[in-house]
């Protein structure tokens, strides 16, 4: 039986042309761009040639590029480098920041707090779980570290302001940190018009490999470095680059940024026609997150009374891949973080699904997981058939 | 399409060859782990079978035999059918087998619920044990006499064990280790299964003073003729037939009797006064569906690890019956499960009760 993936928020198959562009820097360019000699000042070149393709897709200079191991070294580079450099520099000891961050930035924050002295404040959010630039506005303080903010959030696909919100830190003169893991490849990253301090990036919700990710650093930015040791990215992140994934980072994403409008066009079509027809044909379901402002190939659903995790089960072993929007495969069915922050009951929230399609969905294979999700709820709340031991 | 089964996995040797077993038989086999209620400590809340190690296990062996693996929640279910039976069970002083409710409750019930759910036509299990489908399906005890688990599974009955796959039945112990190394499942020698799995550390007596401390009152210590001889702290902390640790000084060795909840007093005594040839049980169950018309001849295991002992077994109304032995057994525990054998075949069995009180013994003799 061949499983019909519906599940491409929480990762994307490589594309063809991205694994190509990667190919010739496992063996035949394996030179280290840090090296003298000419297999050297190859790798060189293309790792330089990567900066300049993925700063463009980010319309900003190559050296506000700094690669990383994937999207949560970068968030963490960001926001303790932030932090830890406000702090040293003006004394700041407090984050701003939102219930509907990614775990990188969540678990990062809650460290800085923790075990470093800041002080956090999480701003509301709409039951939408956006976040609004009054909002953050209200929560800064003179000695605000960083503000951070998700841009498409993973498990509810709301897409949050992040240029207003910008705007009303940096009026401030407090930097802002947006985690844009999720959004990149569906969303425009224009990191001047969003007028971030630091953006995250991975490649491989995009169509790009996994392990490799990206910052980029607004100019004039002082970050104390995380990862500690050779000079490599500006001396903000020590280690050998890794040349073929940095190479197939930025071919993912700029073939991402030239096929946006086609990809996300396609995208919206299967996303609307999933969210109409789940709300139509199962009973006691509502679509979680924003009903327009959200991801392109993002739909997600809370069904009450429904555990969850039973149903991804039951989904995969009738040949559909999907997620409850939290990877968690210990069987624990705690309802999510998010999905209380927007205000749903455990008994709703509990009951979570996530569908996201991507370049290789079709129209038949939403047809197909429409066919047989309304059963499957249905049976998931029937109370369950007798078959009781010996009294 | 090949029938399938759910197999409930715990990483460990045994039901990961049941799994391998299943899968070279050419079912379409489920793996399953129940994420079960354990104590929270510190660190976290983990039941000792089902720890992220276990778990981890686990989805290797499930993605060596190339068969899909799910945890599935069963915590609160666990807690108030085991957990907290385990806890009223002592409170009523009774000494509880919770492996017993657990594949009462838990396994063939719960756990039996989800494969079928899932469209399985058999769940499967890692238990040392066989089935034998003939008119009515028989639950027989597994050919390993060291690993025979048949004990536990006394309280399934037909609508379970039509359902019931155990692939290690007809297998010794070395046979599954070598079986193991054969396939090259990746199971080093992992603690065996877990008894009080849900307790932090074992020790139950621990567990009871910090989650039940009601059920631990002080008491009288007494002799069979009523007189007062010390203190204990609380009757779940004896276990009949105790010796050490009841904090008695004298010139002979004084054995724990009884516990008496009514008075609460802990009854105590020499060697001659321990033993009972008999026994009562409630809640009993036969693995036929049905008792049998009269008395029988048959073997007893009134604990898991006990030897069957020959009795004469007479069913009573309203899911009772009486047992009576033909020699005294010293260790007779009200709360642990009579389970009744002839020969191979485990017939079923019951909960042990409370002896009767001398007074009412010679209405218990003539029943």
């Amino acid at each position: 039986m061949t499983t019909i993936y519906l599940d491409y928020a929480a990762t994307t198959p490589v594309d063809e042309r991205v694994l190509a562009a990667m190919l010739p820097y496992f063996r035949e360019h394996f030179g280290n761009p840090s090296s003298v000699h000419g297999p050297g000042q190859r790798a060189e070149a293309a790792l330089e040639r990567a900066r300049a393709t993925l700063a463009e897709v980010l319309g900003c200079a190559p050296e506000a590029v700094i690669f990383t191991s994937g999207g949560s070294e970068a968030d963490n580079l960001a926001l303790r480098g932030l932090a830890l450099a406000a702090r040293e520099q003006r004394g700041a000891r407090h984050i701003v920041s939102t219930p509907v961050e990614h775990e990188a930035v969540k678990a990062t924050c809650h460290q800085l707090r923790d075990h470093f002295g800041f002080e956090l404040t999480e701003v509301p959010v709409d039951r939408y779980g956006q976040v609004s630039a009054a909002a953050v506005a209200d929560a800064l303080r003179d000695d605000t570290a960083v503000v951070a903010v998700i841009y498409g959030n993973n498990e509810l696909g709301t897409i949050n302001p992040i240029a207003a919100i910008s705007a009303a830190a940096r009026a401030r003169g407090v930097p802002v940190h947006v985690d844009a893991v999720q959004a990149a490849g569906q969303l425009p990253l224009d990191v001047a018009a969003l007028g971030v301090t630091t953006l995250a990036l991975g490649a491989h919700k995009a169509y790009g490999p996994k392990g490799v990710g990206a910052l980029y650093v607004a100019p004039g930015t002082t970050l104390l470095p995380v990862q500690t040791g050779g000079s490599h990215e500006r001396g903000l992140r020590a280690g050998t680059p890794n040349v073929p994934l940095i190479v197939g980072l930025a071919e993912a994403l700029r073939l991402a940024a030239a096929e946006r409008d086609s990809h996300n066009a396609r995208a919206i079509t299967l996303r609307d026609r999933l969210i109409a027809r789940i709300l139509e044909w199962v009973p006691e379901s509502a679509l979680t997150g924003h009903p327009t402002e959200r991801l392109p190939n993002h739909a997600s659903f809370a069904l009450r009374g429904v555990d969850g995790n039973a149903l991804l089960m039951h989904l995969d072993l009738a040949g559909y891949a999907a997620s409850s929007g939290s990877a968690c495969k210990t069987g624990d069915p705690r309802p999510s973080d998010v999905l209380l922050a927007c205000g749903l009951t455990p008994e709703w929230a509990s009951g979570s699904l996530r569908l996201t399609v991507g370049r290789p969905t079709t129209a038949a294979d939403i047809d197909g997981l429409l066919t047989t999700l309304p059963g499957l709820v249905a049976r998931l709340r029937a109370p369950v058939a007798p078959a009781s031991a010996g009294a | 399409m090949a029938q399938r089964v759910v197999i409930a996995m715990s990483g460990g040797v045994d039901s990961s060859v049941a799994a391998a077993l299943l899968v070279r038989q050419g079912y379409d086999v489920v793996g399953l782990m129940m994420r079960l209620w354990g104590e929270p400590t510190q660190d976290a809340a983990f039941n000792r079978c089902c720890t992220p190690d276990a778990l981890a296990q686990a989805r290797r062996v499930a993605a060596q035999l190339e068969i899909p693996f799910y945890a599935v929640d069963a915590q609160t279910v666990f807690k108030t059918r085991i957990v907290d039976f385990f806890i009223d069970s002592y409170a009523a002083g009774l000494t509880p087998n919770p492996c017993i409710e657990c594949n009462r409750h838990i396994r063939w019930e719960f756990l039996l619920n989800q494969a079928l759910d899932l469209g399985a036509d058999f769940l499967a299990t890692g238990h040392y044990a066989r089935v034998i489908a003939g008119e009515t399906y028989q639950l027989l005890k597994a050919v390993d006499p060291h690993k025979d688990q048949s004990y536990v599974l006394g309280v399934l009955g037909q609508a379970q064990l039509k359902h019931a796959l155990f692939p290690l039945g007809e297998l010794t112990k070395p046979e599954v280790r070598a079986l193991a190394r054969e396939i090259g499942l990746p199971v080093a020698d992992r603690p065996e299964s877990q008894d009080l799995c849900f307790l932090a550390d074992g020790d139950y007596r621990r567990f009871l003073r910090e989650h039940a401390p009601a059920s631990l009152r002080p008491g009288p210590i007494v002799r069979q003729d009523g007189t007062v001889v010390g203190e204990h702290q609380g009757l779940p902390l004896y276990t009949i037939g105790q010796r050490k640790g009841i904090g008695l000084c004298g010139p002979d060795p004084v054995y724990v009797i009884d516990l008496r909840p009514a008075d609460n007093a802990l009854v105590v005594g020499g060697a001659a006064e321990l033993g009972r040839d008999r026994l009562s049980a409630t809640r009993v169950h036969w693995v036929a569906g049905m008792p049998p018309e009269g008395p029988i001849q048959a073997e007893v295991k009134i604990r898991y690890k006990a030897p069957p002992q020959p009795a004469l077994i007479t069913p009573q109304p309203d899911g009772r019956a009486t047992v009576l032995f033909e020699t005294r057994l010293r260790d007779i525990t009200a709360g642990q499960a009579a389970v009744f054998y002839q020969g191979e075949i485990c017939l079923g069995g019951g909960i042990i009760v409370r002896a009767p009180d001398p007074s009412t013994g010679a209405a218990a003799r003539n029943a």
